[in-house]
């Protein structure tokens, strides 16, 4: 075997079939697509029914442990059912939620089983990362003052309209932390919804100055777990591409197996019919590199192996939806370049995908030094 | 897999120790990358010799029944066999189409008499097979190849010209698809499958020399060539179908393959130690971000397809489209290499200009060789966009 191919654990769990199929006909039953695009103009971006139904069944706390009130099913099983979410194109606060709940989990600990309850719970929260637009950077600019203050702003908060409770990354005299922020300590105008390219998505800029903090977690565990949750990210940014890539794929087949032009199918060109097969490939190995990002995660926690698989993921994914939804405006004609085409969803995810957590030039350039250094 | 993992470890032990002691120095001639190269003499001498070596010590077609030749074992131990033949940079298996598609296609539909009369030799390098599909004028649309084969008493008379037949001037059987009934309303309907003797008067196979300037294919001619009845397969009108099966074989849809070990492996961990030597703007080449960058996507491809290989088994995993991967693992696979072995002939700067026989060509012209070779790979056994084809209607069902 290859040593720069390395480790293929591949596994799909019990759990993971079960929650994939329970996820699947939870979208297909109660988030046709017609129930997304109803909410595209609303301020929240979901339904409210559908998430508490979400709550319900558990999908916050998935790899939350059972002390918090969590199935402890470890990180791998959230990824069949964000797998699911993204095929629906449904936008909820689950994976933000998720990955807030990680980080703090990952950081705190013990100390945060308040905050990780309310979350297996329901509670919406999200994590406060980025200063400006690189996701390479730092991030840590909002700083803590000698009050107890933070000072700065974060933007491109993911669900911020909705969440309860912010996780701030910041620093204090250089040394990352993050401070615990609730809703309610914001004033109304320290909040800028953006105008996002994807509109099943929710985003905002946030003027944390003069808040003070529930709570602050400083120590090696932040940095540990900010590296986790960057990775976690990724993996998870690459899970919902993945089923998002596989629904466009639907769309792009049903549609060259019905329109017709010059008295066939369009299916039968081979101009669309060979791109549609490399759009099939490329979902492919992207779910391939998910489920064995999870293999490893389950088996090893974030090992390099693991960064390698998330890092790879990320870029499958984010190059694959790119690709499968270009090409689906393309592949529609006219109709396509509509705003009621389902393809306009497509392209509208990808360009919101391809940059979180990084785009591929930036995991690729990671890989690099992993593989050839 | 009802091998135990423990009985497997203590086989590898065993093989690979066998391999120390047997696997031959390189021979003072070059060797070919495939077995679509053996293009002399000296070179099928030697390969006829290492394939009977490890035929005889019991590692050739291990999963193939005892009474033909096997080992009557779990395929398990073939595969190992194979990793180590890898490992050991052992010269390949060259009775390719025999041990890889032959073999594994009369296990499955062949009559008592054809295993009895075939497998053997097959396994002990003994009998030489080719594949005598493609003609000068019908390659792709396989299914309207044109020669004749008209029954007379006992024998059928084949006249038409195969070509690029692979091992054609060495072999002593071919795999023959012809036309038995030139008025069938279906044109598959009127084709044949036959187990042609090739050493037989009427028959020649004339060499065609390739890209990469060796030999390995061939243009046979059949003029009035008399062959047995009785080499016919199932009943005439039934070669498509038989066709179809075997290009499951040469296509790697169907396991059976009596060793894997058919090309010289050439992996992207070579490609990347390979490469470091060489510099870029004076420094060492993989500081280069562009290169990098290139480097890690073909990387990342090597692994998607070991992730392929590995998914097709979880078939929770595979259950949207079931056929996908096996079907499209030659149109990744094949293409990948490609582009693999292209960035290694690429990365060479003005050393990519030289060629085999240049004593100064980096590893002599090994890179440049190995993509120009692939060729036989991406057009072989249904090229590439025929491959798309298959994979756009039987897995995506799209129309024609
Ligand atoms: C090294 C090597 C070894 C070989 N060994 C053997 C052997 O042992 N026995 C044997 O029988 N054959 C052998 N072949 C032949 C091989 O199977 C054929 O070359 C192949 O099937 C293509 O047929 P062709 O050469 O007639 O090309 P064509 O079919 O004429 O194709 C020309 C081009 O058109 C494209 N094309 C054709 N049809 C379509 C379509 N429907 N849609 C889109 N594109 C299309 C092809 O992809 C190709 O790019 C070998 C070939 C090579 C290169």
């Amino acid at each position: 075997m290859s040593s720069l191919v390395g480790n293929v654990a591949l596994n799909f769990s019990e759990e993971q079939s079960m929650l994939l199929d329970v996820a699947r006909a939870f979208v297909r039953d109660k988030a046709p697509i017609d129930r997304v695009r109803a909410q595209l103009e609303t301020e929240a971006g979901y339904d409210q029914a559908v998430w508490q139904e979400m709550v319900d069944l558990g999908w916050t706390g998935i790899a939350l442990p059972e002390s918090v009130g969590g199935s402890a099913l470890g990180f791998s099983a959230v990824v069949p059912v964000i797998e699911a979410l993204g095929h629906g194109l449904l936008g909820t606060p689950l994976m933000d939620t998720t990955l807030a709940g990680q980080l703090l989990l990952r950081a705190g600990g013990a100390a945060q089983e308040s905050a990780l309850a309310a979350i297996a719970e329901g509670e919406i929260a999200t994590v406060a990362f980025l200063d400006g637009a690189d996701w390479g950077a730092d991030n840590t600019g909002v700083s803590l003052d000698d009050q107890g203050c933070l000072q700065g702003s974060k933007s491109f908060v993911g669900s911020a309209q909705v969440a309860s409770r912010f996780v701030v990354v910041g620093n204090q005299g250089g040394e990352p932390l993050l401070a615990v922020v609730a809703r309610d300590a914001l004033s109304d105008d320290a909040l800028v919804a953006n105008t996002l390219i994807d509109l099943t998505k929710r985003s905002a800029r946030i003027d944390f100055s003069g808040v003070k903090p529930e709570q602050v977690i400083t120590g090696e565990a932040v940095v540990a777990a900010l590296r986790d949750y960057r990775l976690l990210g990724a993996l998870l940014a690459a899970v919902e591409a993945t089923g998002a890539g596989a629904r466009c794929l639907e769309v792009i087949v049903d549609y060259l197996k019905t329109r017709k032009q010059f008295g066939k199918l369009i299916g039968s060109y081979q101009a669309l019919k060979h791109p549609t097969v490399d759009i099939y490939c490329a979902v492919e190995d992207s779910r391939s590199f998910c489920y064995h990002a999870a293999s490893i995660i389950e088996e090893g926690g974030l090992s390099a192996d693991a960064e390698t698989a998330c890092r790879m993921a990320k870029t499958s994914a984010g190059d694959m939806l790119v690709f499968a939804g270009d090409r689906a405006v393309q592949f529609h004609g006219g109709i396509g370049f509509t705003w009621d085409c389902d393809s306009t969803l497509f392209i509208r995810r990808a360009q919101w995908t391809q940059q979180v957590f990084g785009d591929a030039i930036h995991h690729r350039k990671r890989l690099a030094s992993l593989l050839l250094d | 897999m009802s091998e135990s993992k423990a009985a497997l470890k203590e086989f590898q032990t065993e093989v690979r120790a066998w391999m120390k002691e047997n696997v031959p120095a390189p021979p003072p001639f070059l060797l070919p990358l495939s077995f679509l190269e053996v293009g002399t003499e000296q070179q099928l001498d030697f390969l006829r010799e290492w394939q009977h070596r490890v035929w005889s010590a019991g590692y050739l077609g291990m999963h193939w029944p005892k009474e033909y030749g096997g080992q009557g074992a779990d395929p398990a131990y073939q595969g190992v066999v194979d990793r180590e033949l890898g490992a050991a940079n052992a010269p390949i298996m060259f009775n390719t189409i025999g041990l890889g598609w032959v073999g594994p296609l009369l296990l499955e539909m062949g009559t008592e008499d054809e295993k009895a009369k075939y497998l053997k030799a097959i396994l002990s390098g003994e009998e030489i097979w080719c594949q005598g599909f493609s003609e000068p004028d019908h390659g792709s649309d396989l299914g309207a190849v044109q020669t004749r084969a008209v029954r007379d008493g006992d024998e059928y008379v084949i006249n038409g010209s195969k070509i690029w037949t692979t091992m054609g001037n060495y072999a002593d059987h071919m795999i023959l698809l012809a036309r038995t009934d030139p008025t069938a309303e279906r044109k598959y309907d009127g084709l044949s499958f036959f187990l042609s003797p090739m050493k037989i008067p009427g028959v020649d196979a004339v060499p065609i020399r390739k890209v990469t300037g060796e030999y390995g294919f061939n243009q046979v001619f059949f003029t009035d060539a008399r062959i047995p009845a009785s080499t016919l397969m199932l009943e005439e009108g039934k070669g498509w179908q038989v066709a179809m099966k075997t290009l499951e074989y040469e296509r790697g849809v169907q396991a059976g393959q009596g060793t894997s070990h058919w090309a010289v492996s050439i992996q992207i961990d070579d490609l990347i130690d390979d490469l470091r030597g060489f510099e870029r703007d004076g420094e060492p080449l993989f500081q280069d971000p562009s290169v990098r960058d290139q480097a890690v996507t073909l990387i990342m491809e090597a692994k998607a397809l070991a992730l392929s290989q590995r998914r097709m088994r979880l078939s929770g995993l595979t259950s949207d489209f079931p056929m996908g991967l096996p079907l499209s693992s030659k149109y990744r696979g094949t293409e990948w290499a490609r582009r693999m072995k292209l960035f290694g002939t690429a990365m060479q700067g003005a050393s990519s200009s030289l060629y085999m026989g240049d004593g100064d060509a980096y590893r002599g012209g090994f890179w440049q060789r190995a993509y120009f070779s692939n060729f036989g790979m991406t057009i072989g056994g249904g090229t590439t966009q025929v491959q798309a084809n298959i994979i756009a209607e039987h897995v995506l069902g799209l129309p024609k």
